[in-house]
């Protein structure tokens, strides 16, 4: 059996999405630039596009702007921002568990003269609003802060944070590219002056993404060339993915009730199997406040790369959080923000279900898991004290 | 990322547990680092006649113990020292480079091991402070 339960790392592309990117790779194949007629098909699909999508978030089509993808899209919402408007201040605020497009896009702007603070989160991943109040100042020109976190699935109060960053005269960015899959995402709703979007994390296709600007924000641009997106984006708009990410959320917001009603069952499924019938383990996250499709465990005395390849070996694919396997020896900053002991971090796993899982990969997965981890704890030293009662961890 | 014999030491490791009342025994690492590894080892008339680890680590990690382990199963404890991380990588047919590191916890066990043996044979107290479980 294969499963995949590696939704929040990307998402297969919908059938029914490739079948309308496909006349755009060899029939409507125009630059959407370009004057003649060819051009101008393109042109008007790509214009329906941004046009679906501007109402699905509830922005206007002049506010949307395509990317080359998610990542793309919060560094031109960071940088841009916090360059042009370096004159009123330096000072940025993020939150400590920010996806590495906004983090290691903060630390690019720190070396290059910024003042950065990064918000604190509790145990279960969540920012408070007083944390904000506190560190937001007169020379706070950005706060960027994710709708839902990639790697446990916490729901941040959007609202609350952007009324203070407008209170203080700050603009408000979110990422919510985890989040677009789950929730009915309104930028009006959510009180933001940017968002952006990543077209695979919902059943679209890869290497395209969007960044709303409320109109009026004045930003400066990350892409030059040419007068494409409004100027302020250059590159020839990708059609195919951009009509491909249109349809994806179209077919995902017409759909969502009943996929976020079946990934929860499947989740609620797992989850109680999992607490019931492997011991000492400690669940990442916020119960009340995530995303449906995110479950993330930190298994005690073993290490996350060994799960990992255990259950690769048995067809499942998931996610570790541990230094290991990403090949730095930082674990999670995202666990470790949360303040999860690090030996614990190193045994975390990221399962995240999607629309086609099926009950029966659930229980699959419960059972390779429960062998993969009483064969490791059989190998650990750590397990072999614990049961010997000579230490506690 | 691993080769196909690390995969498949870390997949059906050898000489996995511990042996009782063991004639030397050697625990290096630590938890915060994500790696411990103890070996132990049943040494008679200084040849190594049984070995087995336990790991908390990851795949290279739980690769390079097995693989140790078996290597130095009849050698003397002076072969046995001179048995370096490289030589186990080289037995492995390579690490990435980032695992490498990995490699380094079995050869430091198997001397702590051996180092145990050679004080227990002496009558000596054994420092223990090395294990560090955080």
């Amino acid at each position: 059996m294969k499963v995949y339960a590696d939704h929040a790392a990307t998402t297969p592309c919908d059938k029914r999405v490739v079948e309308e990117m496909l006349p755009f790779f060899t029939d409507v194949y125009g630059n959407a630039n370009s004057q003649h007629f060819y051009g101008r098909d393109t042109a008007k699909a790509v214009a329906e596009a941004r046009a679906t999508i501007a109402t699905l978030i509830g922005c206007k089509s002049n506010e949307l702007y395509f990317t080359g993808s998610g990542t793309e899209a919060d560094n031109w919402a960071l940088k841009g921002v916090a360059l042009h408007k370096r004159d009123k201040g330096n000072h940025i605020i993020i939150s400590a568990i920010e996806h590495h497009a906004i983090l290691v896009a903060a630390e690019w702007l720190e070396n290059n003269g910024f003042r950065v603070t990064r918000l604190p989160v509790d145990s279960t991943g969540l920012v408070h609003v007083e944390d904000l109040e506190k560190a937001i100042d007169d020379k706070t020109t950005i706060v960027s802060v994710m709708y839902a976190n990639n790697e446990v699935g916490t729901i941040q109060p959007i609202r609350e944070l952007a009324d203070v960053a407008h209170k203080h005269g700050a603009l408000f960015h979110s990422d919510c590219v985890q989040a677009m899959p789950y929730l009915d995402v309104n930028v009006g709703d959510l009180g933001v002056d940017l968002l952006s979007m990543s077209g695979h994390k919902f059943y679209g296709p890869k290497g395209v993404g969007a960044l709303y600007i409320r109109n009026g924000v004045k930003l400066d641009k990350l892409i030059c060339g040419g007068g494409q997106e409004r100027a302020q984006r250059g590159g020839t708009t990708n059609t195919p993915a951009v009509v491909g990410m249109a349809r994806a959320l179209q077919i995902s917001r017409q759909e969502m009730a009943v996929n976020n009603a079946h990934i929860v069952a499947l989740r609620d499924h797992f989850e109680e199997r999992v607490e019931k019938e492997i011991p000492y383990i400690r669940q990442n996250g916020n119960k009340q406040h995530r995303v449906p499709s995110i479950s993330n465990y930190s298994f005690e005395f073993v290490e996350g790369e060994g799960i990992l390849m255990l259950l690769d070996f048995n067809g499942i694919a998931v996610s570790s959080g541990s230094a290991c396997s990403s090949g730095s020896l930082d674990p999670s900053h995202v666990l470790l923000a949360m303040g999860v002991p690090i030996e614990v971090s190193h045994g975390s796993i990221r399962f995240s279900f999607g629309k086609d899982n099926t009950m029966e990969e659930v229980d699959y997965i419960v059972d390779k898991l429960k062998e993969t981890i009483s064969k490791l704890r059989e190998m650990s030293p750590l397990f072999d004290l614990k049961k010997g009662g000579t230490y506690n961890v | 990322m691993y080769n196909q014999k690390v995969l498949d030491a870390f997949a059906h490791p050898q000489n996995v547990g511990e042996i009782e009342n063991p004639d030397g025994e050697g625990t290096v690492g630590n938890a915060t680092c994500g790696d411990i590894m103890r070996i132990t080892l049943r040494i008679v008339d200084d040849r190594i006649v049984d070995a087995k680890f336990q790991t908390f680590g990851c795949a290279a990690a739980i690769a390079t113990s097995s693989t140790a382990t078996q290597m130095v199963i009849g050698m003397t404890v002076d072969e046995a020292l001179q048995l370096t991380n490289a030589r186990v990588v080289e037995e492995l047919e390579g690490l990435p480079p980032q695992k490498i590191h990995c490699s380094v916890l079995a050869e430091e066990a198997i001397k702590k091991a051996i180092e145990d043996y050679r004080a227990k044979k002496e009558n000596k107290t054994v420092d223990k402070s090395h294990i560090d479980y955080v």
